[in-house]
């Protein structure tokens, strides 16, 4: 089950703990990847210890023409591309009151609207081939928003509603949107966090511990494969029982 | 290039799954012949490769019956 010889898989954010984590879970399934992300040193030491199969692009998801470009050069560099996860993300952390128009923009920039351009750009191609998996990277905050967080939070939600319109719209060409909202994962992008805020934040999931990167692999290499054809539209919580939504 | 009224209703007919006979170039895709709108961008998808042109998005806005696509295609065609 969930075999992915053959397929070509397309991760932003592939730097990252949880982006990194994806892209060694598609590949160990046996598809080939496409790192990107703005890191290249990161990028090429994850492609190192991945051996073959692997494509480094590096590419800003706040330039349009950067994103198109990646598009185009990894289906060139594969030959096709079956599956993109849109996993890039960055964090600009404040009290509305105190959060100024560039960090709102730029978070959105990023999460939200370069994951719709990069989407956009590839379908084409998943839809002659009548075949794709989009596969967006949201969070809980999505959902349950999150103090500090208004911007990320906005970003991530409109990812989700942005998921179940491009899967109403590909639906009929056997091309599958979803999306996987993480709790908390211990990544760097948590290992920033005090104790004190750690201890806070665990006090809220059941399960007692953060998540890991590899758990939320997983749910991605399900969505990416083919028995996960009929799910579509849908936000997969990976989280602990901290939501149950 | 006679045959390209030819070859865009093979294409219709192929990608939309009707008659021949309906396929006339008053035609509407969406209205005449069941298209939906992504049908529609799969017709200029496959018209692009089939005459190896590219149709722009607001050229492709304009397209709507058969005798358009044969019309757009002669004027822009190399092959």
């Amino acid at each position: 089950m969930f075999d992915l010889a053959g397929k070509a898989a397309l991760i932003t954010g592939a730097s990252g703990g949880i982006g990194g984590a994806i892209a060694r879970a598609l590949h160990r399934q046996g598809a080939s990847v496409t790192l990107s992300g703005t890191r290249g040193e990161a990028l090429e030491q994850l492609k190192a210890s991945l051996g073959e199969r692997v494509h480094v692009i590096a590419a800003r998801m706040d330039d349009p023409a950067d994103i198109d470009r990646l598009a185009k050069e990894a289906e060139a560099a594969m030959g096709k591309l079956d599956i993109l996860v849109n996993n890039a993300g960055i964090t600009r952390d404040n009290i509305s009151m105190r959060m100024k128009d560039e960090e709102w923009e730029k978070v959105l920039q990023v999460n939200l609207t370069g994951a719709f351009r990069l989407t956009r750009a590839v379908m084409r191609g998943m839809m002659k081939r009548r075949f794709g998996r989009v596969i967006n990277i949201t969070s809980i905050v999505g959902v349950t928003g999150n103090p500090g967080q208004a911007n990320y939070a906005a970003a991530k939600a409109g990812l989700i509603g942005m998921s179940k319109s491009l899967a109403q719209e590909l639906a009929s060409r056997s091309i599958t949107v979803n999306c996987i909202a993480p709790g908390f994962i211990a990544t760097p992008m948590t290992d920033a966090l005090t104790d004190e805020q750690k201890k806070g934040i665990l006090a809220r999931v059941p399960a007692d511990r953060l998540g890991t990167a590899d758990e939320i692999a997983a749910g991605a290499v399900y969505l990416a494969s083919d028995e996960a054809a009929y799910v579509t539209g849908q936000t997969l919580h990976i989280n602990g029982g901290m939501a149950m939504i | 290039m006679s045959d390209i009224a030819e070859r865009v209703k093979k294409i219709v007919v192929e990608h939309l799954g009707v008659e021949a006979a309906q396929v006339k170039e008053d035609a509407k895709f969406i209205d005449d012949l069941g298209a939906d709108s992504l049908d529609t961008v799969e017709l200029v998808m496959a018209f692009e490769e089939e005459f190896a042109i590219e149709i722009p998005d607001d050229a492709a806005e304009k397209i709507q019956t058969v005798g358009d696509a044969i019309g757009f295609i002669k004027s822009n065609a190399k092959s």
